[in-house]
């Protein structure tokens, strides 16, 4: 059947019919898909609501999808010269049009020719054009790729293993880089915040991947650590004014509790049902932060958040009667990107600290325990690892960092709510860790910067930003189903690499 | 015994909504052991094809409500068959041999999508609607408490029951039922004796799209009010009762719908309304911990 389906494309006879056929089917699709919700879209007037029509952005991509599904088609078949000829003029003029009317007569009639009304949609469309003569212009100067999906996702793993490899020299580079990115001439505040919100997601992308790729275990809920860490350094602080330094251990300590507390219950359930009941776990602390008013200030969070100091040395342009702070102390001039430089520091430290224990855990027989759980349970029982106490220490110990990213989010932001911690939280970083790779340290950096940074940049695109963050999520698991730099060597053999080659000969 | 009465019922409207979401859950799982966690979606979609189904309704001036009741029906259920049909095709078919955290990925970055692209193409504001039935019988007058039985109640319990009837003919007596079930058992044997795999289990994600659409309608009548969120915790509360009723079991699903709104809706009552989220999660984690099986589900046995 496999070979069937793969048979190479050879530009024999098309039948129209069974080409419209096709077509005509993904056409209607895409019509009923988007006439309700499309076409009519509800409007608030006062006493109720209203319908607004919008039919031609409905006849645009059926249309769009017709003739798209056509050039697949004709481009399965062989016939790559018509589809370049079309679809090449077609995105060229349609990148025309859109810069033309966008940069210099953003008032002309000339807007009515696109054929949809929103811009980004537009742009998508060209794009999309744009790849297909691409294709098609391919497949023209090469003969017809004959890999099959088998071979080309091999071809990945060889990557990912180089990418690892070279993550051993990759990795000092990208820290040297990290390092100096608050010095270079572009870092503005901008760059800054962006560069502390993906570090912010790599540490913790790096602490759920204690949990879900060295043991195995699938949290949904990691977010309620986060948030236990928040909140403690939060309440601790504003009600004792206890000190970051002092708060941070704690959270911890309080977050790996929580992490205790829910393993315990979970402990016999697997896959599927864990991410349930963690995600489950994760909700019940939002609504409890919700909801206990008394202690958490409900809904409307805790402000007033005390931020870190520099050993003591506050980072304020006029610090209190008696004190220091910290550009008196240095002789420098005061500058409001300091504290912003400083938390940079700050995660980048609290990140490499999850990195490096990480690291060296996996060489302990705790860490290898883990990876042995992840792999067969049945098998680790009966060698004699206790999985309950196994599966404890690893959702205490990714919990733990969770507290500690949530303290530094409490500090940074200087207010929490329990809006700061819903299930997509969850998800983002799961998402993170998945994305690149389970297990792969350098890979949740890669699907850090490209999940949380580079959506970063399109701030101006706010309403399409979550849209394309799980289209993305979607893509690039059909692409590439087991992460995006998934390779799993063992941590230790039983014949190490050379003495095995020297045996076989 | 008034109070205890009108909570019964109400809760067993809610269960009924939930009851059909859940059969959604349970009927994907059962043949490809995923959680379909766009489903809460797929509801959510539903309620807003009905609620756009109704406003045009109005603007073409059809105002008899029966007839526009069925036509927001029929709509609802075509156009959301699609999208149950569509979030299969595109997102979970080229997935199927692959490690089941991909699925589960993809998933939920399909209900992220979904839940945008309806906030971003009906906005983000609620969207309420008139009701359009109401009334209905006084059962009983105990003292100053008057128990209802709403029209509009039991419009929603004897449509469920319809859909039940139905939906256990179509899976006992059809051949995309006998279909269905080889699928169940095991999908490899299935395509060695010829049953079309991918038909059935395209067939089975529109099935379980109708259903929902169905419980995103009776949503937006019993409550009135719908925005692009109601998915996520409707999804939740349903999964929960696909795994309370046994997972894959589909009398199990509407046992375990009608069990969950039941709670809830008693929680609410007798409790407080605040943690009323809390209960639903609560059964979740006690069902999986001492009865991971469900009420009536089968015993999955580990082979090593």
């Amino acid at each position: 059947m496999a070979v069937l389906a793969e048979a190479k494309p050879v530009a024999g006879r098309l039948d129209p019919a069974l080409l419209l056929k096709e077509a005509g089917a993904i056409a209607g699709i895409v019509f009923a898909l988007t006439i309700a919700l499309v076409g009519l879209r509800t409007k608030d007037v006062p006493g109720g609501l209203d319908i607004v029509t919008r039919f031609s952005d409905v006849f645009a991509a059926t249309i769009v999808a017709f003739c798209g599904r056509l050039g697949l088609i004709l481009l399965r078949e062989g016939r790559a010269l018509p589809v370049l000829l079309v679809s090449l003029p077609f995105a060229l003029a349609l990148m025309a049009l859109l810069l033309y009317v966008q940069l210099w007569a953003p008032h002309a009639g000339l807007g009515h020719y696109l054929p949809f009304d929103s811009t980004v949609v537009n742009w998508c469309l060209a794009i999309f054009a744009l790849i297909l003569a691409g294709r098609a212009a391919w497949s023209l100067w090469h003969a017809a790729s004959t890999k099959s999906a088998k071979e080309r996702e091999q071809t990945m793993d060889r990557v990912a293993v180089g990418v690892q490899k070279a993550a051993t020299l990759l990795g000092p580079l990208l820290l040297a880089f990290a390092i100096v990115l608050p010095f270079l001439p572009f870092a503005d505040r901008r760059i800054l915040d962006i560069a502390i919100l993906v570090a912010t997601y790599i540490m913790l992308g790096w602490g759920l991947n204690i949990v879900v790729g060295l043991a195995g275990l699938l949290d949904l809920g990691y977010v309620a650590f986060y948030a236990v860490g928040a909140y403690s350094y939060a309440l601790l602080a504003t009600h004792f004014g206890v000190s970051f330094w002092i708060c941070l251990p704690f959270a911890g300590i309080m977050a790996a509790f929580a992490g205790i507390l829910l393993g315990f219950p979970v402990l016999r359930l697997r896959g599927d049902y864990l991410a349930i009941v963690t995600l489950g776990f994760g909700e019940m602390v939002r609504i409890i932060l919700l909801n206990w008013y008394k202690f958490t200030n409900g809904p409307d969070g805790i402000s007033g958040i005390p931020r870190p100091s520099f050993f003591g040395l506050p980072f304020t342009a006029n610090p209190p009667e008696g004190t220091q702070s910290f550009h008196d102390f240095f002789g420098l001039e005061y500058a409001p990107i300091d504290r912003i430089i400083f938390l940079y520091y700050l995660i980048l430290a609290l990140g490499l600290v999850t990195n490096l224990f990480t690291l060296r855990i996996r060489k302990l027989p705790v860490g290898r325990a883990w990876e042995a759980l992840r792999e067969d349970e049945t098998a680790c029982r009966s060698l004699g690892i206790n999985p309950r106490n196994t599966k404890l220490t690893a959702f205490a110990i990714g919990a733990m960092f969770g507290g500690f990213g949530g303290s530094f989010f409490a500090t940074r932001q200087g207010f929490i709510s329990p809006e700061s911690f819903t299930f997509i939280e969850s998800a983002i970083i799961l998402a993170v860790v998945v994305l690149g790779g389970m297990g792969s340290q350098i890979g949740v950096v890669f699907a850090a910067i490209l999940l949380i940074g580079l959506p970063e940049f399109f701030r101006e695109l706010q309403q399409y930003r979550m849209l394309a963050f799980g289209a993305a999520m979607v893509t690039i698991m059909i692409w590439r189903p087991s992460g995006l730099l998934a390779h799993r060597e063992p941590t230790i053999r039983l014949f190490p690499k050379e003495a095995a080659r020297a045996s076989r000969k | 015994m008034g109070y205890f009465l009108q909570q019964l019922i109400n809760g067993a409207t809610l269960g009924m909504i939930y009851g059909l979401i859940a059969i959604g859950y349970t009927m994907v799982y059962g043949i490809i052991g995923m959680i379909n966690f766009a489903h809460g979606e797929i509801f959510m979609i539903g309620a807003f094809i009905s609620i756009i189904t109704f406003l045009t309704l109005g603007l073409v001036g059809m105002g008899w409500v029966p007839l526009a009741l069925l036509v927001m029906l029929l709509t609802t259920m075509l156009l959301t068959s699609v999208y149950g049909w569509a979030l299969e095709r595109l997102a979970y078919r080229p997935l199927r041999h692959s490690p089941r955290l991909a699925a589960l990925i993809t998933a939920i970055g399909m209900s992220i999508f979904l839940q945008n692209y309806v906030q971003l193409v009906q906005g983000a504001r609620v969207k309420p609607m008139q009701p359009l039935i109401s009334g209905g019988f006084r059962l009983l007058k105990g003292g100053d408490f008057v128990v209802n039985l709403s029209y509009l109640q039991i419009l929603i319990i004897l449509l469920t029951v319809v859909l039940m009837i139905v939906f256990t003919l179509m899976i006992n007596r059809t051949a995309f039922g006998r279909a269905q079930r080889a699928c169940q058992q095991d999908l490899g044997m299935a395509a060695l004796i010829g049953v079309d795999v991918d038909r059935t289990i395209s067939l089975t994600f529109v099935t379980g799209a109708t259903l929902a659409s169905v419980a995103g309608l009776m949503f937006l009548l019993n409550y009135g009010v719908i925005d692009f969120y109601i998915g996520f915790l409707a999804g939740i509360k349903a999964f929960t009762a696909a795994v309370l009723g046994g997972i894959g079991s589909l009398p199990g699903a509407m046992l375990g719908g009608l069990l969950i709104g039941l709670i809830e809706s008693f929680w609410s009552a007798y409790f407080t309304v605040e943690y009323k989220d809390v209960a639903a999660y609560t059964i979740l984690v006690l069902v999986l911990i001492f009865r991971p099986t469900g009420l009536l589900g089968k015993p999955d046995i580990e082979k090593v």
